[in-house]
């Protein structure tokens, strides 16, 4: 049924189910199609894959593995390089990294490294279940270390410091753990039982979690470095909202991205009245930008039942950055795609509420200096688009708390905080990774940082 | 877990709490508020730290019983626990060399206004405290309030007692005798403190207001908050929560609290199996 050009794509729910569901998408594959899938890697001696991959996962061998039903092996080759990949597996950009590299990829179909990645890590996933019944272990009298933010690059540090032996503690400012796994990435693209074990594992190993602790306002850094920590990693993300600027933002049901997914993923408004937080989605819902963000919106309003949903982006389809697979669900689950547009005001109507937003058409000038082509307003196409709610999907910078609160902490001009090699910070003993220094990436890049600033951290703390 | 010390009413529908939570008590300044979720399915909701206990690791919370999110914090008794507290957030108020302050609580904002006048009093500021109440059933704090003020002037909606009529009265009295005032700080219901910044406002006299906007995540991630202050866009939760009050657009916040009156009032019908308000 298969050829080695054509790759075998993991079955999904139809467009007209999921819509109405917040279940996965994907469904994931059986053993045998894993196996058939696995089957068509050729093994290539140079592995061109595992150079597109950030954290050189070795993609040949656990596929060699999986050819070989070797799935214990394949896993623990996985965990080697990734210590998430139940996530990675299912939300990395895999078409412009490892598979982008696969050598098939030129004359077919790539391999699906990241559903055998899935697959593999999903396997595993009920032995991980069973070992939570242990107690935690204990790791008192070890030397404590601080983490501060509880994405995956937190995760990943904290994690890795605990098999150094440490007595770490994760610092998160929300009631629940987890990050942009947590409140960003809808259920139907990364369900919140995987989040779930991931950070109960962590902590059935002996990690401590502090919800509710927001560094900066309950405690600063120094007062942790002064308290018996010996080095502190700062893995806060790029949280706080970027809006446009433009007349008419603040009217009623103008959401930033972030608020709707949060009201959404953290504090289930879809499940509303059940659970006390609710979210307007409208009948007509509008989404400005062209992102992972924008696209986990779209999508999140069709499943809250919006009649209409519109993704308004100022550049063509091409050069929307958000995953392949992303675009097609979207546009499969009946998103409206409205390319080459850009909002200029907000109008709402006397009670304050959002009824319209006038935009612009846009044509495409030469590359900027990101490569793509850059946006230019068609002066005069000013036009109307009903909607009574639209989300603000535009990118979003890093908060400023810790920075303005840790005086020897230095940052650049986009409030990223500046790190060396090492990911240590400019401050003694405080490290940094993840989207906090990079501005907002990716769950891998993210995860590879906390890896590296652990192995840092404990060469820092050998040679105190 | 953050275990309810104490709990009772203050007055009809006002209610008092407080909670163990040692490591916000360490940190808490008169200004600054928690988000409170009750429990696993609860809203975070703010409010602010109406007093707190360092030695005890303690913070009280006084709240009005609103919709559904403040009635299930009120349906909590002593003994039992909030899911998740998170504070202190916001910025604590700020004492600028004032000589003699105004602090002014309209109902609930009676509570927050405590601690405030506090803080100048035992910084030999002289404090005046102008407390604004429907009637005098739904008078609490204001013994409290006087032990920390040099002068102290009641106004009730009825006349039940003190002054009828309203706390901007006073106010403009004591302007009209000339009495000097170097800041005004007032809580309360927005149309109040726009009320308040309406009489201050000519006069030149500096005035501070604690906005209460809708929020979220109370630690400047959503923007549920956004408020227009001096026509910047601010997040309260961390921008402020106190503001210029002469520079806030009060029509905007006013606006904005009104985004899920139609959900709010259906979720309380169906918490409460009633629509008594
Ligand atoms: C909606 C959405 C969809 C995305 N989709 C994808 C995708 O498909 N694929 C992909 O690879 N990437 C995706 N990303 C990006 C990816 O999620 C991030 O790059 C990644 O999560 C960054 O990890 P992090 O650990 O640096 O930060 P975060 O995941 O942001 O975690 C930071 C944590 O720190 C906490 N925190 C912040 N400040 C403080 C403080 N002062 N004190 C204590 N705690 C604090 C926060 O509450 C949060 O829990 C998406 C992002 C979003 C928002
Ligand atoms: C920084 C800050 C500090 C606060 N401190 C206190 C406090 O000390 N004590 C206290 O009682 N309240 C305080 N509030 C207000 C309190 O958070 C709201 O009353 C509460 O969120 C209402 O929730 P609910 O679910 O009970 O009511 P909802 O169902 O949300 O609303 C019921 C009604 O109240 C209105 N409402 C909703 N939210 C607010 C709000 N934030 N302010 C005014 N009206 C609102 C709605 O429009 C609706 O008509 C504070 C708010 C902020 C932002
Ligand atoms: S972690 Fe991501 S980039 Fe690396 S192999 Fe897995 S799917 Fe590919
Ligand atoms: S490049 Fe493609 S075919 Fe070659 S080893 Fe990697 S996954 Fe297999
Ligand atoms: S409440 Fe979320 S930014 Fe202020």
């Amino acid at each position: 049924m298969s050829d080695r050009f054509t790759a075998i794509h993991m079955k999904e729910q139809p467009a007209e189910d999921r819509r109405k569901n917040f279940s996965e998408v994907p469904c994931g594959y059986t053993e045998e199609e894993a196996i058939l899938e696995a089957n068509r890697c050729l093994q290539c001696k140079n592995a061109p894959c595992i150079e597109g991959c950030p954290v050189a996962i070795d993609i040949r061998s656990f596929i060699g593995h999986l050819q070989k039903r070797e799935f214990d092996k394949a896993i623990n080759k996985i965990y080697e390089a990734d210590i998430l990949p139940c996530v990675t597996g299912r939300v990395c950009p895999q078409e412009s990294q490892c598979q982008a590299r696969c050598v098939l990829d030129k004359k077919g179909d790539a391999v699906s490294i990241g559903s055998l990645e899935r697959y593999v890590a999903d396997r595993d996933l009920d032995r991980r279940r069973e070992a939570l019944k242990d107690a935690p272990v204990d790791v008192s009298g070890k030397t404590k270390v601080a983490v501060i933010g509880s994405g995956p690059a937190g995760i990943a540090c904290a994690a890795d410091l605990n098999r150094y032996g440490y007595d770490v503690t994760i610092f998160e400012a929300f009631h629940k753990a987890g990050g942009v796994l947590t409140y960003g990435i809808p259920e139907f693209r990364l369900p919140k039982a995987i989040v779930d074990v991931e950070i109960n594992s962590l902590v059935q190993t002996g990690v401590k979690l502090v919800p509710n602790a927001l560094t900066g306002r309950s405690f600063t850094i120094d007062e942790l470095m002064a308290e018996d920590y010996k080095a502190v990693f700062v893995g806060s993300g790029a949280g706080l909202p970027q809006f446009m600027n433009i007349p008419g933002e603040n009217l009623n049901n103008v959401y930033s991205a972030n608020e709707f997914l949060t009201r959404v993923n953290l504090m289930k408004a879809h499940r509303y009245p059940e659970y006390d937080t609710p979210v307007k989605h409208g009948k007509n819902c509008a989404v400005i930008g062209g992102g992972n963000v924008a696209l986990d919106v779209a999508r999140t309003a069709i499943r809250l039942g919006s009649e209409k949903v519109y993704l308004i982006y100022r550049r063509s389809q091409e050069e929307m950055p958000a995953r392949h697979e992303e675009i097609r669900h979207a546009l499969e689950e009946g998103m409206e795609l409205l390319a080459l547009t850009n909002p200029v005001a907000y109008h709402g109507d006397e009670s304050g509420f959002l009824e319209k937003i006038e935009c612009v058409k846009m044509e495409l000038g030469e590359p900027d200096d990101s490569g793509r082509r850059r946006p230019i307003v068609k002066e005069g196409s000013n036009f109307f688009i009903e909607a009574d709610v639209c989300v603000v999907s535009v990118g979003s910078t890093p908060n400023p708390l810790i920075a303005m609160t840790t005086p020897l902490l230095e940052t650049t001009k986009w409030g990223t905080i500046k790190v060396d090699d090492n990911g240590m910070t400019t401050m003694p003993g405080v490290f940094a990774g993840g989207d906090i220094v990079t501005g907002a990436a990716t769950v891998i890049t993210a995860m590879g940082a906390g890896r590296t600033a652990a192995a840092s951290m404990h060469e820092y703390i050998k040679k105190l | 877990m953050y275990k309810i010390i104490e709990k009772y009413s203050l007055a009809p529908q006002i209610e008092f709490a407080r909670i163990k939570a040692p490591m916000i008590s360490k940190k808490a300044e008169p200004g600054q508020f928690l988000i409170v979720v009750a429990c696993e399915k609860s809203e975070r909701i703010p409010l602010t730290i109406a007093d707190f206990d360092r030695e005890e690791g303690s913070v009280s919370i006084v709240f009005q019983k609103m919709g559904k999110g403040t009635h299930k914090i009120a349906d909590f008794k002593a003994g039992e626990s909030f899911h998740a507290v998170l504070g202190p957030q916001g910025n604590p108020t700020e004492i600028e060399g004032e000589k003699n302050i105004v602090v002014i609580g309209g109902g609930i904002g009676v509570a927050p206004v405590y601690p405030i006048a506090r803080k100048f009093h035992e910084n030999g500021v002289h404090v005046t405290s102008i407390i604004g109440y429907r009637g005098k059933d739904f008078l609490f704090w204001d013994d409290k309030l006087a032990a920390v003020s040099n002068e102290m002037k009641i106004t009730t909606n009825d006349g039940s007692v003190g002054h009828k009529g309203f706390v901007t009265d006073v106010l403009q009295q004591m302007i009209d005798n000339k009495e000097p005032i170097d800041r005004v700080i007032a809580i309360g219901p927005p149309i109040m403190m726009k009320a308040v910044a309406d009489v201050t406002r000519p006069h030149g006299i500096a005035t501070t207001v604690s906005l209460n906007s809708l929020m979220v995540c109370g630690m400047g991630m959503c923007g549920a908050c956004r408020v227009t202050v001096g026509g910047e866009v601010k997040f309260t939760c961390m921008d402020g929560p106190e503001f210029d009050a002469h520079k806030v657009d009060f029509a905007e916040l006013m606006q904005r609290l009104g985004m899920y009156k139609d959900l709010e009032k259906d979720a309380h019908d169906e918490y409460k199996g009633d629509s008594n308000e």
